[in-house]
């Protein structure tokens, strides 16, 4: 493959790059009082990245045609997907920052910068087809998410937040690295078409500790539990934007890097990496879950609800079928929208005196004080459960399908179970704001763009998500096909 | 016959810089020592046809890192007399690392003999093409097969260098820097002024 044809399909990518320097040169130019601008500009950036990846998409672009570089980097479907919610979290997060950080006078012009960047690395990650792609996708990513964290300057949590991130997501690399040097050493190859077939019939036991090790990296990643113990701390420290944003892009990608990970490049060892997926996946919807009953922070509560969610997702990868990686993708697609949904209502939650409540205690009576931002957290906290007329039933649902499916029906049983203890959390929230007596807070509105975040992604998990699901599915469906390709 | 002389030049020189490294009193001569080392290092990665690790050892560690040890051993009051003290101290525990560096190495040796693990074999695509020399077949990898990597790993050292910047740059207010623009602008007449002061009395300016 020539290098014209590398470059026309890394087109996302390039324009991410080359308009992420042009806005860093504008902020330098410009400084702090036009980042509003640039945000809105990095929104559009997404929107035509958007444009450019959709066509992949919908036409189910895999196979060798999507190939770029040499087997480093493939446009496929699945990666498009994945990059899809990227764009749509990543703008999401750009048009609710600006304003929050400005309360705080320390909204920067190289906020939107650095999410462009972060964005970047994540379709690094989704579309890596080879460990070293893997890997500077991955560090791109989480460097600049590390700053992301701490990008509240004067506030102590913030900076902790960013420590530990930066701290512990280094450990993750380095267990990662030391996996990828593993899996390098018996397979030969760095290309996960290369490692899937060192990988076919007989395998080393160096390389399941290689495989082992980078499971356990990725882990880390998703906040998968055993690795999860950073998220409370990070989710509750960082900026709310900024949570927003880790709680939905980076998951996405590393989600999606993962699968790709375990169903392409360690595909034929299915039967060995299965084991930890399902243990990491039932530890993780049981941490989740318990977890979060006793928190009184409402972002450590929904940090605890990511792990709980990670859970379900992997339910999806540990069927290792086409049918769970669709599933899983579904699942996504809907996490994505509840997540940006309970978090703006969040940031919604603004009293007279500017400051941001993020204690449980203090929505009670939400639904007489303000009845429709109460409504609508009450939809998401609904659809967050999995209670049926809503989209997030929709997601659980086809999770579980699929791993009835392939034959793993004591996960799926033990799934369920575990979502009818994270439903008590849920519906303490709503317990909370509807039948507690008001507490004495005196709200202020919230912004335009917060309203228009909160309708969409409330009317996309209310029941009209259902209208979705043949679309979403159907494409769910094409970007798994591309997946399993090579299988 | 000029190679073999060579070598053992650069290996005993090596050995020696490196003895001396450990041995000197003053932590400086120690750096400046570690980068006759190096020198002879390279030397040594010459010889055998790396001269791409030759350069790299030349210029990283010689031209990076032993100019920064060398700063912060003179910059920091560190007494290695002191530190030194308690080399009989730690003699018995520092013996048993070197003892079981030693067993390692040797069952490392051993099971290399008797045949090693069965490590996947490259896929070959990376090889060296032969009469190439390896600074050409490097970079012919790092701006050709991994072009894209390269390139993203540059936006990965952007993205650091933004990052130290935000997070430690602040504005201050309270600063007179030097304003280039405004002194060049500055024109005589601005700056001079003609008075006829009365005998006896200053200057009102």
């Amino acid at each position: 493959m020539d290098l014209s044809a590398s470059l026309s399909l890394i087109a996302p990518e390039i324009l991410l790059s080359v308009s992420g320097l042009v806005l860093l040169l504008v902020a330098g130019w410009a400084g702090d009082k036009a980042s509003r601008w640039i945000s809105l500009a990095a929104c559009a950036i997404l929107a035509a990245c958007f444009a450019l990846t959709a066509p992949a998409v919908c036409g189910g672009a895999m196979g060798a045609g999507a190939d770029a570089f040499g087997g480093l980097f493939v446009a496929d479907a699945f990666a498009g997907f994945a990059k899809l919610m990227i764009y749509a979290a990543a703008g999401a997060v750009l048009l609710i920052a600006p304003p929050y950080f400005e309360q705080y006078r320390l909204m920067r012009a190289e906020f939107p910068v650095l999410v462009l960047f972060a964005v970047l690395g994540m379709n690094v990650m989704v579309s890596a087809t080879d460990l070293m792609t893997l890997y500077i996708g991955l560090e791109l990513n989480s460097l600049s998410s590390y700053v992301l964290a701490s990008f509240l300057k004067t506030d102590n949590r913030s900076s902790e937040a960013g420590l530990k991130y930066f701290v512990l997501g280094a450990l993750a690399s380095g267990i990662l690295l030391f996996g990828v040097s593993l899996v390098y050493g018996f397979t030969g190859t760095t290309s996960f078409a290369g490692i899937r077939g060192a990988l076919d019939g007989h395998m080393a036991m160096g390389a399941l500790f290689g495989i082992t090790f980078v499971l356990a990296g990725l882990a880390f990643k998703i906040s998968a539990v055993p690795f999860h113990m950073w998220t409370p701390d990070v989710y509750e420290g960082a900026p709310t934007p900024v949570t927003t944003f880790f709680a939905s892009a980076p998951k996405v990608a590393a989600i999606a890097l993962s699968a790709r990970v375990a169903l392409d490049a360690f595909g034929p060892q299915a039967d060995a990496w299965r084991q930890i997926v399902v243990f990491a996946s039932l530890a993780s919807i049981v941490v989740g879950a318990v977890g979060a009953i006793g928190q009184s922070n409402i972002k450590r509560l929904l940090a605890y609800s990511s792990i709980n969610n990670v859970g379900f997702i992997l339910i999806g990868l540990a069927a290792a079928t086409p049918e769970g990686a669709s599933a899983m993708l579904v699942y996504l697609a809907i996490y994505v929208a509840m997540t940006v949904g309970s978090f703006v209502a969040v940031l919604m939650l603004r009293t007279e005196g500017g400051t941001h409540t993020e204690q449980i205690a203090d929505l009670s009576g939400l639904s007489r004080t303000r009845p429709l931002l109460a409504l609508c957290l009450a939809i998401q906290m609904f659809s967050l459960a999995g209670i049926p007329p809503l989209f997030g039933f929709w997601g659980k649902f086809v999770v579980f399908q699929a791993a009835v499916r392939a034959d793993l029906v004591p996960l799926a049983f033990l799934g369920i179970a575990g979502s009818v203890i994270g439903a008590f959390y849920y519906i303490k929230i709503v317990k909370v704001m509807y039948f507690d007596e008001p507490a004495d807070v005196a709200w202020k509105d919230g912004g335009k763009a917060h309203w228009a975040l909160l309708a969409i992604s409330t009317a996309a998990v209310s029941p009209l998500g259902y209208l979705l699901t043949i679309w979403l599915g159907s494409l769910a469906d094409k970007a798994a096909a591309a997946l399993f390709l090579a299988a | 016959m000029i190679q073999t002389i060579a070598f053992y030049l650069f290996a005993f020189l090596v050995i020696v810089s490196g003895v001396f490294t450990i041995a000197s009193r003053n932590p400086v001569h120690s750096v400046l020592w570690l980068i006759l080392a190096f020198f002879n290092g390279a030397g040594l990665m010459v010889l055998v046809g790396a001269e791409f690790i030759a350069m790299l050892l030349v210029i990283v560690y010689v031209g990076a890192v032993a100019v920064l040890f060398l700063f912060v051993v003179m910059m920091l009051d560190i007494d290695f007399a002191e530190l030194r003290a308690g080399f009989m101290k730690n003699f018995p525990l520092g013996i048993a690392i070197a003892l079981v560096l030693f067993a390692e190495l040797f069952l490392g040796v051993g099971a290399y003999q008797v045949g090693g693990l069965a490590l996947g074999t490259p896929d070959g695509t990376a090889a060296t093409a032969p009469g190439v020399s390896n600074i050409a077949a490097i970079g012919a990898l790092l701006y050709g097969r991994y072009l894209f990597l390269f390139e993203t790993a540059g936006i990965i050292l952007l993205v650091a260098m933004i990052g130290a910047i935000v997070l430690t740059h602040r504005e201050r207010k309270d600063t007179k820097p030097q304003n280039v623009a405004k002194q060049n602008a500055r024109r005589p007449q601005d700056a001079t002024v003609n008075m006829r002061p009365e005998v006896g009395k200053g200057v009102e300016l």
